[in-house]
Order: structure tokens, then C-alpha cells, then sequence
């Protein structure tokens, strides 16, 4: 009744899903940014469509229903953790909000894509080697592309004003979405679905709650991720490093770290996580656009400051959160309010809870 | 790949400059390589039977080509460049420089501005240009408030813009009101809006004030697209009413309900641009009096408070400075001229519609007041001229324009770190010899 119905009609029916919302090209070579309404509304028809294809009839008020908004929302939140990740990592060690980390989401996204493509023309069609090789390129890349926009935007104003650096990651943000979007064009790119079916977990009153493999895998890989990533910040001499550099960064320097090089594996790790993030965004809701980079990087900074900017379980919790209040916003409210409801939270959390959720408390320093 | 540190080149440099550039060089052309093989050497093209993958190695081996040649030129002339600069000294000596010219620069540009519609040059073309760098002017100014002289930083600046914008679109067409009544009614909602905002979080730290004021930014847009009712969606409301100048409207024919229009009244020949230097005029003055304005706030014990909170909260905490309540008025100021301008973008336009409000506006705004340098009342002219204006001129690269814009971006920010007028004059000066409690002298001292 949900997502297998979703599952069911195939390919097609997403292909007129996003040609229904794709901009013409007049619309699109006015003004680069116009696109943003078209995606806006994308965003809420896919949204209806994960939450609750069910015809008009919205089951809330039952239990079932929470329980499948539930699983949604979980989905959801992952992704958004993932991207938070790099957000916090490097707000924490370098003090600066990384404008273009969305951008580099959408780049891990529309690499995954032209990844498949790629392995569809080779021939490679078992499903788990295929998955596996469109993961590994997509955070090759991707780092690459992490790396490379720190060694450019950010590295030659390491100690200049705050503001500088951040108008420099605007301006690679705008950069990179033009880029983007002259190079594989301003429509929407759909995919196939990958991964259909899935579990039925109960039933009731022909209500079906339903995880599907895509959800299973998109969470599983996320725990795994955290937990490989926490070890590695815990463990290991590079996670010291980063540590170190987070709470000093002279001080680091003096007992000889490499500070540029661990800023440098900070983007790069970030931006392996976005990537993860951005393949995921593209197997689950099968369509990808040049724009999708802003609202998820906004939402998703949203959560690491919801969490606690400077802390990974934090961003975690807070990409959860987000991801929770967005689908059940839209599931028992109106989808169109579901960014604001989103930032009200902030606004609320941070007025009683500056830090975050997690996050420490800092000293103020005279 | 961390091999392409600067120390690595400059080591080489002495010894075998050549090589250490070429080697540089090469790396930076490997990771270009990397970089541009998945986007740029493939081309995802949607066919009937589905997405299909196209092959375009000849922009990728372009691509790498001028990366490496840029990369070479750069490590080659780097030594000498840094030669002839001689580091921080010439950066002083280039503020000096910047100083002196602005003192005669504001005047002429004032001049120059005031007398641009009767240049023989000055086609509509020219004027509409001129209307939106001023607008961008004038939104630079009043943003300078928040961002320059409060340090706050303000990433939904657009979200008050769009509250003038939309206040005097809906006034006008709701009630009729004329367009200055509507002005200062504009500024007054929008400073609303920016004291609603700002009440709960200015007691933020920094950053947190950024992404609130740019969710805030996304809100308002969200709201603006789906509130039928009042705003008409994403169509947005058309057929706001043109200015006249003072009753008189600026059409060929005389209004239905009788009375004169602008061309009969002074008894010229009717032209289309007569409304277009109205406009223009209209746009300056505003812009010039939110300069003013500024100006004479900084001397003001408010206006040195902002500053002072913008150096060192704790001490002016300490001072006595209710920190929130002086955010508060810096940004509910910032807020009432991004209102004033909103007003005079829907009345310019006749249209206004959810979509010009994007984050990219405020983006640009902060770009401007940024580039020209924090704090710098002539910095944001030059800024908006070569944001603005200048992508204007390369109109006929329409797809490129963003694409330029956000790398010029990232390079005047490189090459200047601290913004194309990167010097502060401090708005008070203490005297050599003036003793604690002289606070008449100082304050007389002012400028």
C-alpha cells in the first residue's frame, strides 16, 4: 500500500514525476538559480510519494502509519547525518561554516550516478559488486573533490577573518552549482529504481508497514560508517591529530602535527561521508538535480547544530531529528511548511540550548 | 597528493625553479584530472529508453592543459611577485593610497552619479543598469550596518528585502495607497520583522546567528510561496502600481478620472524614460540617504556601541552596553533599509514573486559589503559595481555568468583578503595627550 506500491510501479512513473516539475529551458538559462521552485515542489511530490502514496487517504492517527513515517523518517535522518558529519568536523577544527559541502554532496551524487550509468554500459550487473564499486568511486572522487576545494578556497585564507573564508565557500558553492549544472545539464536526472521490494514488518486493516532493502541498507551502512568513523577519530594517530588541532590548533603545530595535512583529511574524509550521503539520496528517491546540494547542505548544518557543532554523535542526533520532524511534519501536517517547521526547532533548541543537544558548553575566554 | 604544499615548491626554488614548477605543475594537473574525469568526461544526456552516458575527453584534456600551464605560470612569477610587493608593508601603504583617492573619489562619484542621466552616453540600457547597482548600493549599505559596523553576521538579509518588497506590493493593491506612504510603512514592517527575529537570537554566538538569519531567509520564501491567499504563490503579485511623481503619473495619456500627467504638466513631449530617470533619481537618493545616515550614526553613542560590541563584546558588557538591545537596533535598522529598497524593487519591477528573494541575493549582498571591504562605505560601491555591473556587461554568456561570478568570488577573496578597501579608520580617534575623563574632547574629536 506504501512504499510497495512505490516500489511497483516502476521507472516510468518516476520519469513523469520528474518531468512534471522539469524547468524549461528558457526557465533555466534566465537566471541559474530559478531552478529552485521547480526542486522545492520536486522535493515535496517525492516526499508525498515516501510518505504516503496512498490516494488521498492519509491514515494518520494509527499506529501503523507512525510506525512507517517512523522508518522514513530514520531514512531520512541518516542521510542528513552523514552530511552534517562534515559540517561539524570541520566547523570544529577550523571555526568555519563549509558553505560548499552541500555542493560537494551533490557532486557525490551525481558521481554515484554516472558511476551506474558507467557499470550499466560495462556489463557489471550483480547488484552487490555493482553497489560496492559505485560506493568506492563516489568517495574517491568525491574526497578528491574535497580536497581539492580546501587546497583552492580555503587553505590561502587560513588566517584571515572568519567572514573571508566564508564568502570564499559561497563563492565555490555558487561555482561549483554552475559548474555542475553546465556540465550535465540543468533537468532532472532520474534513475531506475535499484533496489526494489522489501520486508513487511505488520498489517492491519490493509494498512501495510513495510521497510524496504534500500532503507535496511541505508541505515545499516550509516551505523557502520559512525562507528568505523568513531573508531578512527578515537583510535587512531590521525583522529588524534584531529583532536588535537580542534582544541589548538598552534599548540598542535608546535608539538608537530601537520595541521594543513590534517585540515586536509578532515575535507577529505567529510567529504566521503557527503558522497556516501549523496549515492544514497540517488538509489533512494531516484532523482537528482544540480540544486538538491543547498537545502540538504542547509538542513543538514541545521542538524549539526542542532546536535552540538563540534560533536559526531551530536550531528548524528541532530540529522535524526531533523530527518524525524521533517517526514512527520509532512505526514500529520502540511508538506509545504516542512523547512519551517525545521528551522522553528533551531530557533527553539538554540534560544534554550545555545550548544545543542550535545554539544559542551564554552568558556568564555577575556 | 599532499605532496603540493607550498613548502615543497619553495624549497625547490632555489635550486632548480624550473623543475619544482613543472613538477607542481604536473600534480596539479593529475588532481585536475581526477577531478574532471567523472563530471566533465562524462555527459549523463536523457534519451527516450532512459539516461544514457556520453563521452567528452577532448574538455577534459583542455581542461588539464590550461591547469597545468595556469599552475606553471603561477609557481614561475610567485618569487617575483612576492619581491615586489615586499609583504605586509604594501598592504599599508595600498590602504594609504585607497584613503587619499576616497577622500576626492566620494565626491566625484556623487557628482558623476548626479549627472549620469544627462550624459550623452546614458541610454535606457545604461539607466536600468545604473538602477540595480544602486539598489545593490544601498542594500550593501544597510546590510554594512549589521555586518560592518555590529560584526553580525546576516545571512538572510534578502528576507527583509522581500518583507518591504512584498509590504508595499500588497498595500498598494489592497488599499491603493500611493508609494510614499507605503515607503516608510515598508521600512517600518521590515524593522518589525527584524526585531521579531532578532529578539530571540542575538544573545548567539556568531554563527549560530548566521544559520538562523539565513533559515530565516529560506522561511520567509517558503511562506511567500505557499500563502495563496495573501501572496498569490509562486506567481506572484503583478500589477503593482508604477510610481508617480508627486500625483503625477508617467503614461502618454491622462488618467480616467482626470488631472495631468507628468509630460503635460511640465508641458514636455511624452518619452518612456522619463519614468526610468525617476527612477534612477528616486533609487540615488535613498541610496545616498542611507549613507548618510550611516555616517552620522557612527558618531553617534549608538553607532560607537555597535563598534565597540563588534571589537570586543565583554568589554563593552562591562562598559555598561546592553549587548541584545544594540544588536537589536543594528539590525532592526539593517532590516528597516533592506525595506525601504524592497519597496523600491516592487515598484520598479510592477512584479514581485517569491523567486527574486533567493539565498543567492543575500549572498551577493554579503559578497558586496565583504569584498569592499568590512566597514567601508566606498568599498561597497566599487563591490557592487564590479559584481553587478560587471556581469552585466558579459550578458552574452548567459550560462557562464553564475560560474564567473562565484569564482571571482573565491579570488578577490585570495587576492584581498580583507576586501578591496581593506582599511578601517576608526571613528574616534583619542588624542595624543587627552587624559581619562576628556570625553567632551573626544567626542568633539570625532570623524
Amino acid at each position: 500500500m506504501q512504499d510497495d506500491k512505490h516500489a511497483e510501479v516502476s521507472g516510468q512513473d518516476k520519469r513523469q514525476v520528474a518531468c512534471r516539475f522539469v524547468p524549461t529551458a528558457a526557465e533555466v538559462t534566465g537566471q541559474p538559480w530559478r531552478v529552485s521552485e521547480h526542486f522545492v515542489r520536486l522535493i515535496g511530490n517525492t516526499g508525498v510519494r515516501l510518505i504516503g502514496n496512498t490516494g488521498g487517504v492519509r491514515r494518520s492517527g494509527h499506529v501503523e502509519y507512525f510506525l512507517q513515517q517512523l522508518i522514513n523518517g530514520l531514512t531520512l535522518g541518516a542521510i542528513y547525518g552523514l552530511i552534517a558529519i562534515g559540517y561539524t568536523m570541520v566547523y570544529g577544527i577550523i571555526g568555519m561554516i563549509n558553505f560548499a559541502h552541500g555542493e560537494i554532496y551533490m557532486i557525490g551524487a551525481f558521481i554515484s550516478l554516472i558511476t551506474f550509468l558507467l557499470l550499466g554500459v560495462l556489463g557489471i550487473t550483480w547488484l552487490p559488486l555493482a553497489l560496492l564499486i559505485v560506493l568506492a568511486s563516489a568517495m574517491f572522487f568525491t574526497a578528491v573533490y574535497g580536497w581539492t576545494l580546501e587546497r583552492i578556497a580555503y587553505r590561502p585564507l587560513r588566517s584571515s577573518p572568519r567572514l573571508t573564508a566564508l564568502i570564499s565557500a559561497i563563492g565555490m558553492s555558487i561555482f561549483l552549482q554552475n559548474y555542475v549544472q553546465i556540465l550535465q545539464g540543468a533537468r532532472v536526472k532520474s534513475l531506475p529504481p535499484v533496489l526494489p521490494g522489501g520486508f513487511m514488518l505488520m498489517e492491519k486493516d490493509g494498512f501495510v508497514v513495510q521497510i524496504s532493502y534500500l532503507q535496511i541498507g541505508i541505515i545499516v551502512l550509516t551505523l557502520v560508517l559512525m562507528a568505523a568513523f568513531s573508531l578512527l577519530i578515537s583510535r587512531t594517530a590521525m583522529g588524534r591529530a584531529q583532536r588535537a588541532c580542534e582544541q589548538d590548533m598552534k599548540m598542535a603545530s608546535l608539538v608537530g602535527i601537520d595541521v594543513d595535512r590534517t585540515i586536509s583529511t578532515t575535507f577529505v574524509m567529510g567529504a566521503a561521508l557527503a558522497a556516501v550521503a549523496g549515492m544514497m539520496v540517488t538509489l533512494y528517491y531516484g532523482v537528482i538535480d544540480f540544486y538538491i546540494g543547498f537545502l540538504a547542505g542547509i538542513k543538514a548544518f541545521t542538524a549539526a547544530v542542532l546536535g552540538g557543532i563540534g560533536s559526531l554523535p551530536g550531528a548524528m542526533l541532530g540529522g535524526v531529528l531533523i530527518g524525524l520532524i521533517e517526514v512527520f511534519w509532512s505526514a500529520y501536517f502540511t508538506i509545504e511548511y516542512k523547512d519551517v517547521a525545521a528551522f522553528s526547532i533551531l530557533v527553539l533548541v538554540l534560544i534554550f540550548r545555545p550548544t545543542g543537544l550535545l554539544g559542551r558548553p564554552e568558556a568564555e575566554k577575556v | 597528493m599532499s605532496q603540493v604544499s607550498p613548502g615543497s615548491g619553495a624549497g625547490g626554488a632555489s635550486v632548480l625553479p624550473w623543475l619544482a614548477a613543472v613538477r607542481e605543475a604536473a600534480l596539479a594537473a593529475v588532481v585536475a584530472l581526477v577531478v574532471a574525469v567523472p563530471l566533465m568526461g562524462f555527459e549523463t544526456v536523457q534519451q527516450a529508453s532512459g539516461l544514457e552516458l556520453r563521452t567528452r575527453w577532448d574538455w577534459v584534456a583542455i581542461a588539464v592543459a590550461s591547469v597545468f600551464v595556469g599552475r606553471l605560470l603561477l609557481a614561475l612569477l610567485r618569487p617575483a611577485r612576492r619581491r615586489r610587493t615586499g609583504g605586509v608593508a604594501a598592504v599599508g601603504h595600498v590602504g594609504r593610497a585607497f584613503r587619499d583617492l576616497a577622500r576626492w573619489l566620494g565626491p566625484a562619484a556623487i557628482v558623476f552619479a548626479l549627472t549620469l542621466p544627462l550624459m550623452p552616453f546614458s541610454d535606457r540600457y545604461i539607466l536600468d543598469v545604473s538602477i540595480l547597482v544602486l539598489t545593490y548600493i544601498m542594500l550593501g549599505w544597510g546590510l554594512n550596518i549589521v555586518v560592518g559596523l555590529a560584526g553580525l553576521l546576516d545571512l538572510g538579509y534578502v528576507a527583509f528585502y522581500a518583507v518591504g518588497a512584498y509590504s508595499y506590493a500588497l498595500l498598494s493593491l489592497n488599499f491603493d495607497w500611493s508609494f510614499w506612504v507605503c515607503l516608510p510603512l515598508a521600512g517600518l514592517f521590515a524593522a518589525s520583522f527584524g526585531i521579531l527575529l532578532g529578539f530571540p537570537v542575538l544573545r548567539l554566538r556568531g554563527d549560530y546567528l548566521a544559520i538562523v538569519t539565513l533559515g530565516f531567509g529560506e522561511m520567509i520564501r517558503v511562506i511567500l510561496i505557499n500563502w495563496y491567499k495573501l501572496t498569490n504563490g509562486p506567481n506572484g503579485l503583478s500589477g503593482v502600481p508604477r510610481p508617480s511623481f508627486f500625483g503625477l503619473p508617467f503614461s502618454a495619456s491622462a488618467p480616467a478620472e482626470g488631472g495631468a500627467t507628468f509630460s503635460s504638466f511640465f508641458d514636455i513631449a511624452y518619452s518612456s524614460t522619463h519614468r526610468v530617470i525617476f527612477l534612477y533619481y528616486l533609487i540615488l537618493v535613498l541610496a545616498l540617504l542611507t549613507n548618510l545616515f550611516t555616517l552620522r550614526i557612527r558618531r553617534l553613542p549608538i553607532g560607537r556601541a555597535w563598534e565597540g560590541l563588534r571589537e570586543d563584546e565583554i568589554a563593552c558588557r562591562s562598559l555598561g552596553i546592553n549587548p541584545t538591545n544594540t544588536k537589536l537596533t543594528a539590525f532592526a535598522i539593517g532590516a528597516m533599509f533592506a525595506g525601504f529598497a524592497g519597496s523600491f524593487f516592487a515598484t520598479r519591477q510592477g512584479f514581485v514573486s517569491p523567486e527574486s528573494f533567493t539565498f543567492i541575493e543575500s549572498a551577493i549582498i554579503l559578497a558586496i559589503v565583504v569584498l569592499g571591504g568590512l566597514g567601508s562605505q566606498m568599498g561597497v560601491v566599487i563591490a557592487a559595481i564590479v559584481l553587478i555591473g560587471g556581469p552585466e556587461l558579459v550578458r552574452q554568456l548567459e550560462d557562464f555568468r553564475m560560474l564567473a561570478f562565484g569564482g571571482l568570488m573565491v579570488l578577490i577573496m585570495i587576492w584581498r583578503p580583507r576586501g578591496l578597501l581593506a582599511f578601517r579608520e576608526p571613528t574616534i580617534r583619542l588624542r595624543p595627550r587627552s587624559r581619562a575623563g576628556e570625553a567632551s574632547a573626544e567626542s568633539a574629536q570625532g570623524g
